[in-house]
């Protein structure tokens, strides 16, 4: 199972889901803060609305369209508001 | 730049654009099949293993095994262009961005879900009712959740179906449409081949779980999460404590590619095509729920006709118009039936926002008369979604014309734009 690690945290997930699923199960909520500084969660699902994104391995993704993979680094955009 | 020389492009592997690949192969051209998502089967099959009983699987069995199919996932169209005798299409993926060119392109696009926007509808744990189902599908633990499902449309029913097959406990699904439009869509879904038998395996699947129609989303609550959902039914208010809203009302055709390449829309927002699935722009088809919104067997049968059309085997069609006219009634039907009511749908504050990339609120919007200008002076759509998600609102809420497409369809790393890409893999 791949293991990945979470704003720090160590957690494993099955092959085939998504980095949104890890970061949803973990219970890591909000996503991310608005440009007015609201709490934001997923949305769509799908890759249209762009609400899940995180940085993974130092890239900004949406998480719903990346699949999880062994020695994953993703962190929440709690710091930055407007996207890179 | 890496470029690349295709007979034909599949834009979109969901059960139009896997059917549509296979026929084409099958015509001896060789087919490039792309999706945004990881993986082959769209957003009704997402998950679906190749080989598997039924449909799904023996399709994904067959696109993933014919020599002239491949299937390239990660991968999005940023930027399109018609040409003469080959169009161009700009693909990004995790590998760096790719122009293809093909003298024939299917756009198999699908569709996404009509959000609206409502009081409390920002707030975490608000979501997509197709939203949460691809979600569950993706990995997400609903087990034990309280889940509430609303909006429009019969995807709501296969959306609780689902999600309680999962072990969340659905509490009630509230449908905007009145009850007898409700039944006249049974009446006629039942009239199909295959509809019943699956019509009665959803409702064993929700026994129990009250559907209540004619029922409107008044708002969600709670501080830095859903607590609570608010719901209106006739003159009354009920309050339902939930972990999840999934709320969508109705689904709208994915016309983005389309749009670039120039193909002329329907009233109704839906790519417009002839009966061999052909577009107005020359060697450009269409299949699918970009075409409309008619579900699964319909989009088979799309995605068989442009196959054909675009492999050049008119003598395969058979009864495919006869089959194609029964899904368009079909289609029709469940158009009128679920069609938004203004005072079913949900009405948003002075404060409520509808831009949730730029948060943008209705009191600054609903002065404009048209999106570009709401967009110079709001930033209305300008953000990460580039209007996905605001523009079909807007045009529910204000009646505008959403016309915000233009290239590139995604918020690109500038490194892409500027590196030349150099490692990108055989597809």
């Amino acid at each position: 199972m791949p293991e990945l690690t979470l704003e720090g945290m160590r957690v494993t997930a099955r092959p085939g889901t998504t980095v949104l699923a890890a970061l949803q199960n973990a219970g890591l909520s909000p996503l991310r803060f608005s440009l007015g500084g609201e709490s934001r969660g997923a949305l769509c699902g799908m890759g249209s609305c762009a609400e899940c994104r995180a940085v993974v391995d130092g890239l900004t993704v949406r998480t719903c369209l990346t699949p999880v993979r062994d020695g994953q680094d993703v962190r929440r955009l709690l710091e930055v508001s407007r996207e890179d | 730049m890496k470029t690349d020389l295709w007979d034909a492009v599949v834009v979109g592997a969901g059960p139009a654009g896997l059917m549509s690949a296979l026929t084409t192969a099958q015509g001896g051209l060789g087919v490039l099949l792309l999706d945004a998502q990881p993986g082959p089967g769209g957003q009704i099959w997402r998950g679906a293993a190749a080989g598997q009983k039924g449909a799904a699987g023996e399709l994904l069995r067959a696109v993933a095994t014919h020599p002239a199919i491949t299937v390239l996932g990660g991968a999005e169209v940023i930027a399109a262009e018609a040409g003469g005798r080959t169009h161009t299409l700009t693909v990004t993926s995790a590998a760096g961005l790719r122009q293809i060119h093909a003298s024939r392109i299917i756009l198999a696009t699908g569709a996404t879900e009509r959000f609206l926007p409502f009081d409390g509808w920002t707030l975490p744990g608000v979501v997509g009712a197709g939203g949460l189902q691809a979600m569950s599908k993706g990995g997400l633990d609903v087990r034990g959740r309280r889940v509430v499902v609303a909006g429009s449309g019969p995807l709501l029913l296969a959306v609780a179906a689902g999600l309680r097959h999962k072990g969340a406990r659905v509490l009630a699904v509230a449908e905007q449409a009145g009850l007898p439009a409700v039944a006249a869509f049974g009446v006629a879904a039942a009239r199909l081949p295959g509809k019943s038998r699956e019509a009665l395996a959803l409702a064993a699947g929700l026994l129990g779980v009250p559907y209540w129609a004619g029922c409107a989303v008044v708002r969600a609550s709670g501080q830095h999460g859903l607590q609570s959902v608010t719901l209106r039914r006739g003159r009354r208010e009920v309050t339902l404590d939930c972990d999840y809203l999934a709320v969508g009302f109705g689904l709208v055709p994915d016309t983005r590619v389309a749009a670039l390449l120039g193909c002329p829309l329907d009233g109704a927002g839906a790519v417009h095509v002839n009966a061999w699935q052909a577009t107005g722009v020359s060697g450009v088809y269409a299949a699918g729920e970009v075409c409309g919104i008619g579900g699964v067997d319909g989009a088979l049968l799309e995605g068989f006709v442009a196959g054909c059309a675009a492999g050049g085997q008119i003598e395969r069609l058979h009864d495919a118009p006869r089959r194609a006219g029964l899904q368009r009634r079909f289609q029709a039907t469940l158009e009128r039936s679920f069609a938004l009511r203004p005072a079913q749908l949900p009405t948003p504050s002075p404060r409520t926002i509808v831009c949730r990339c730029e948060d943008v609120r209705h009191g600054e919007l609903r002065g404009f008369t048209d999106w570009t200008a709401a967009k110079l002076q709001t930033r209305c759509g300008m953000g990460a979604c580039q209007g996905r998600v605001c523009g079909p609102a807007t045009e529910t809420l204000y009646g505008w014309h959403f016309g915000g497409v233009r290239a590139p369809l995604l918020p690109l790393p500038l490194a892409q734009l500027l590196d030349e890409p150099t490692t990108l893999s055989p597809p």
